[in-house]
C-alpha cells in the first residue's frame, strides 16, 4: 500500500462516526458575519483605505490623472533613485515625466539585478479600504512577484474608487485564484525584538501609494 | 514520536526551571502582555467577530469531516495547476521525501519559510545529516537557528531572547553562517533587523530551492497561502527554482470563499493586527513567475490518530495563531520551551500528546499544563474547546482506553503508578509552588465559561474537582490545596 491509499484509509477509518448523508458544505457554514463593516460612502471608503494605509506606515499621496505623471517624478526625484523598474504593461505615460533610467521587467534579469534597482513603480488588482491593503495580481501592470519585492522602494498606483473595495469578502470576490497574488499592507515589517515593530526586513522598506483620482 | 526533544523532562520540572530564570519570565510576561492588549483592540474592531468565529470552527469543522474528499480533491486540482504532490504518513517518509526532491535538484543550500510542519517533522536535522544546509529565513527562526536554541512560541518564536541576547547571538555567530555581523552592531532592533536584512540578503539571491509550508490550501482551486510580515516569505516563494512546501493534511478549506473569514480572523488573532504585511498566494506554478516546480508534501504524522478522537479532534481545527499562549497564566510562566514540543501552550498541551500519543513522560504530563482557566478557549477564532479536550486527555491518561495510533485502535493501560501519574502530581505541586499562575487562572475563571461536568478519579480529581460547580467552584483550587496540605490524599 503507498502513502497516500494508506493515510485515506486512516481518514476514513477516522472518520466513521461521521454520517454519510452528514450536511453538505452549503448547508455547514452559515455565513451570516458581514460583507462589509460599517456604513461608507464611496468618498469615506477611499478616506479609510488612506488612512489604515498610512496606519502601517505606507506613504499615501493622492493626484489625478493629469498630476500623476508629475508626482512619479518627483518621488523618485525626492528618493534619489537612478533607476525604476516598470513591468511591461505599465501605462508609459505615468513615467513620461521622469527621466530616470527605466529597467524592463525581463524573465532574463538575475535577483542581484534587480537588487541593484532603486525604485520599482506598479499598478494594482484591488485595494481593500477595511484594512489597508493592496493586492498585485501579476497582470502586465504589476509585472512578475520579484519586482515588488527585491528593490527597497515600491509606488503602487491605485485607480479610485474603481479599484477599492471595502473589506475583505469584497476583495477576494475580484481576484482570480489561478493567478499568483500578493497582498501588501504596509511595507515589510517584523515585531520579533521585543515586539518593537521594525519596518523592511526584507521587502521595501519603503511604499508609496499613489490615490489617483478616475475621471 | 519524532518531535520530542530527547531528554526533555516532564512539563513541571521544565516549568520550573523557567519560572527561575528571570530574563525569561521578564521576556515572555512583556511579550505576552503587549501582545494580549493589542488582540482585544483589534478584535473589538470588527463588529461580527463572533460570527466570523463560528464560521471558522464550521467551515474546519466540515472539512475535518470529510477531508478524505477534500485531499482528493485538493491532489487534483494542485495537480492540474502543474504542482506535483507527494503523502508522506510520517516524519521519516516526509524528511526522506523531501531530501530526495532537494538532491534532485544537484543543490545542497535551502532557503526556509517559518514552518511548524518542518519543525515538526525535523527536517533541518534531517537534511543537515546529508549534507544539505537549511536556512531559516524569519528574523525570528534565524536567531533560535543561531543561538542554537529551540523556538518558544508558534508566532514569535524568541520571544524569550532579549535585544541584548540577540545582538550577541549575531555578532558571535552570524559570520559561521555568512555574512558576519556589521562592526559596532548595537542592541537597537532597527539595527539588528539591518543585519538580519543583509545577512539573509546574501542567501535569498543565490537559492534555487526554497522550503515552506502554508496557512492555507484551498481544495477548489489548489491554492496555497502563507501570511507573514517580514517579506522573506515572499522571497523563497518566489525567487528559487524550486519550491517545496510541506504541509499538514488539516489545513485544507474547502473553497476560495472561505478564505474570507481566516484572513480577518487570523492577523487579528496573532499579531493583533488588521492584516499582516504580505499574504501570498500561488496555485501551483506561472509561467515565468516564480518557481518553475513546485512540490506539495502532504503531512500525516499523527493528523490521522487526532482525527479518530471524537473529543481530541477538534484540535486539527487550529490556525497556529498563537492567541491561546498570550493568554494562558501557565505559558507566562514556563514559556515554550516547557512544553517540549514545537507547539507550546495551550494548543500545545492538547495537540502534541495527540499527534506523539501519550507515551513519554512529556506528553503525558502535558494535558496537566493548564490551570483550566478557559483564557483560551475565549480567545481562539475556531473556538477550540481546550479545556474540554485538556480534561478528555486527562481522563485518557489516568484511566487509559481505546486510542488510535498510526492507524490501529490500540488500548491504553491506566497510568496508575506510572510516569503519567507522577507527571500529573508534579504537575500539580509545581503549580502550588507558583501560585500566581493559578490565581490569574481563577480570575479569569470566574468571569468566563463553565466548563463540562466531569470528575477524573486520583490526581486527576485535584485539577478538574473543583470546576464541577458551575458557574464559580465553591472552593478555588489553591484554597482547596492549602487546606489538604499539598494534595497529600489525592496522591495516595
Ligand atoms: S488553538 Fe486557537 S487560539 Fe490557539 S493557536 Fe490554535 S487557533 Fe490560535
Amino acid at each position: 500500500m503507498n502513502s497516500r491509499e494508506r493515510i485515506l484509509g486512516r481518514v476514513r477509518r477516522a472518520l466513521v462516526d461521521v454520517p454519510r448523508d452528514d450536511s453538505p458544505y452549503e448547508q455547514a457554514v452559515e455565513r451570516d458575519y458581514a460583507r462589509e463593516h460599517g456604513d461608507r460612502s464611496v468618498e469615506q471608503t477611499v478616506e479609510l483605505l488612506a488612512e489604515n494605509l498610512a496606519d502601517y506606515r505606507a506613504i499615501v499621496h493622492r493626484t489625478d490623472a493629469e498630476g500623476l505623471a508629475a508626482l512619479i517624478a518627483g518621488l523618485l526625484d525626492k528618493r534619489g533613485s537612478a533607476s525604476v523598474l516598470a513591468p511591461p504593461g505599465l501605462d508609459p505615460a505615468w513615467l513620461e515625466r521622469t527621466g530616470v533610467t527605466r529597467v524592463a521587467d525581463r524573465v532574463e534579469s538575475t535577483p542581484a539585478e534587480l537588487d541593484r534597482v532603486d525604485s520599482v513603480v506598479t499598478a494594482c488588482a484591488v485595494a481593500i479600504a477595511e484594512t489597508g491593503t493592496i493586492v498585485l495580481d501579476g497582470s502586465p501592470d504589476q509585472g512578475r512577484r520579484r519586482i515588488t519585492l527585491v528593490p527597497d522602494h515600491h509606488i503602487c498606483v491605485v485607480r479610485v474608487p474603481g479599484q477599492v473595495v471595502s473589506s475583505v469578502p469584497q476583495g477576494l470576490e475580484r481576484l482570480d485564484p489561478a493567478r499568483p497574488l500578493t497582498w501588501i499592507s504596509g511595507p515589510s515589517a517584523t515585531s520579533d525584538i521585543e515586539l518593537d515593530r521594525v519596518e523592511g526586513v526584507h521587502g521595501p522598506r519603503t511604499l508609496e501609494v499613489i490615490l489617483v483620482g478616475e475621471d | 514520536m519524532s518531535g520530542t526533544y530527547l531528554g526533555m523532562p516532564a512539563f513541571p520540572e521544565a516549568a520550573r526551571e523557567a519560572v527561575g530564570n528571570e530574563t525569561l519570565r521578564g521576556n515572555l510576561r512583556h511579550a505576552t502582555h503587549t501582545i494580549r492588549a493589542k488582540r482585544a483592540k483589534a478584535v473589538t474592531e470588527v463588529s461580527d467577530w463572533t460570527e466570523l468565529r463560528e464560521a471558522g470552527k464550521r467551515i474546519k469543522d466540515h472539512t475535518l469531516r470529510h477531508l478524505d474528499r477534500y485531499l482528493e480533491q485538493l491532489e487534483e486540482s494542485v495537480t492540474a495547476a502543474g504542482g506535483i504532490v507527494h503523502w508522506a504518513a510520517d516524519a521519516d517518509e516526509a524528511n526522506e521525501i523531501v531530501t530526495q526532491l532537494v538532491q534532485m535538484t544537484g543543490e545542497s543550500e535551502v532557503v526556509k519559510v517559518k514552518s511548524m510542519a518542518t519543525q515538526e517533522i525535523g527536517l533541518n536535522e534531517a537534511l543537515e545529516a546529508e549534507g544539505i544546509h537549511a536556512y531559516e529565513t524569519d528574523l525570528a527562526e534565524l536567531i533560535v537557528q543561531l543561538g542554537k536554541d529551540r523556538p518558544s512560541h508558534i508566532l514569535v518564536p524568541a520571544i524569550h531572547r532579549n535585544r541584548g541576547e540577540i545582538r550577541d547571538i549575531f555578532r558571535a555567530e552570524m559570520s559561521e553562517w555568512g555574512r558576519p555581523a556589521p562592526e559596532g552592531l548595537t542592541d537597537t532592533p532597527a539595527e539588528l533587523a539591518e543585519a538580519a536584512r543583509l545577512h539573509l540578503r546574501e542567501k535569498f539571491l543565490r537559492a534555487k530551492v526554497g522550503i515552506s509550508g502554508a496557512n492555507f490550501m484551498v481544495a477548489e482551486t489548489g491554492t496555497l497561502v502563507v501570511v507573514e510580515s517580514e517579506g522573506n516569505g515572499r522571497m523563497c516563494l518566489t525567487l528559487p527554482e524550486t519550491l517545496i512546501s510541506v504541509v499538514g493534511i488539516e489545513k485544507i478549506v474547502p473553497t476560495w470563499r472561505d478564505l474570507e473569514v481566516f484572513l480577518q480572523t487570523l492577523p487579528r488573532s496573532s499579531t493583533a493586527e488588521r492584516m499582516n504585511p504580505y499574504t501570498s498566494t500561488w496555485t501551483g506554478t506561472t509561467e515565468q513567475d516564480g518557481p518553475s516546480t513546485f512540490h506539495l508534501v502532504l503531512l500525516d504524522n499523527g493528523r490521522t490518530d487526532t482525527l479518530a478522537d471524537e473529543v481530541g479532534r477538534q484540535a486539527l481545527r487550529c490556525i497556529r495563531c498563537s492567541a491561546c499562549l498570550n493568554v494562558c497564566p501557565v505559558y507566562e510562566r514556563a514559556g515554550g520551551h516547557a512544553y517540549g514540543s514545537v507547539y507550546p501552550g495551550p494548543i500545545g498541551a492538547i495537540l502534541s500528546p495527540q499527534l506523539r500519543g501519550t507515551g513519554s513522560e512529556i506528553d503525558a504530563s502535558l494535558p496537566y499544563a493548564s490551570s483550566l482557566c478557559g483564557a483560551c478557549y475565549e480567545v481562539c477564532p475556531v473556538a477550540i474547546d481546550i479545556p474540554e479536550v485538556l480534561v478528555h486527555l486527562r481522563e485518557r491518561v489516568v484511566e487509559g482506553g481505546e486510542v488510535t495510533r498510526e492507524g490501529n485502535k490500540v488500548v491504553l493501560r491506566p497510568a496508575k503508578g506510572h510516569a503519567a501519574e507522577r507527571a500529573a502530581m508534579r504537575a500539580a505541586r509545581w503549580a502550588f509552588t507558583h501560585p500566581g499562575a493559578l490565581r490569574t487562572g481563577q480570575r479569569a475563571a470566574s468571569r468566563t465559561r463553565r466548563f463540562h461536568p466531569r470528575t477524573l478519579p486520583g490526581p486527576g480529581r485535584a485539577w478538574s474537582g473543583t470546576r464541577d460547580l458551575p458557574p464559580v467552584p465553591a472552593e478555588p483550587f489553591r484554597d482547596w490545596w492549602l487546606r489538604t496540605r499539598g494534595g497529600k490524599d489525592g496522591a495516595k
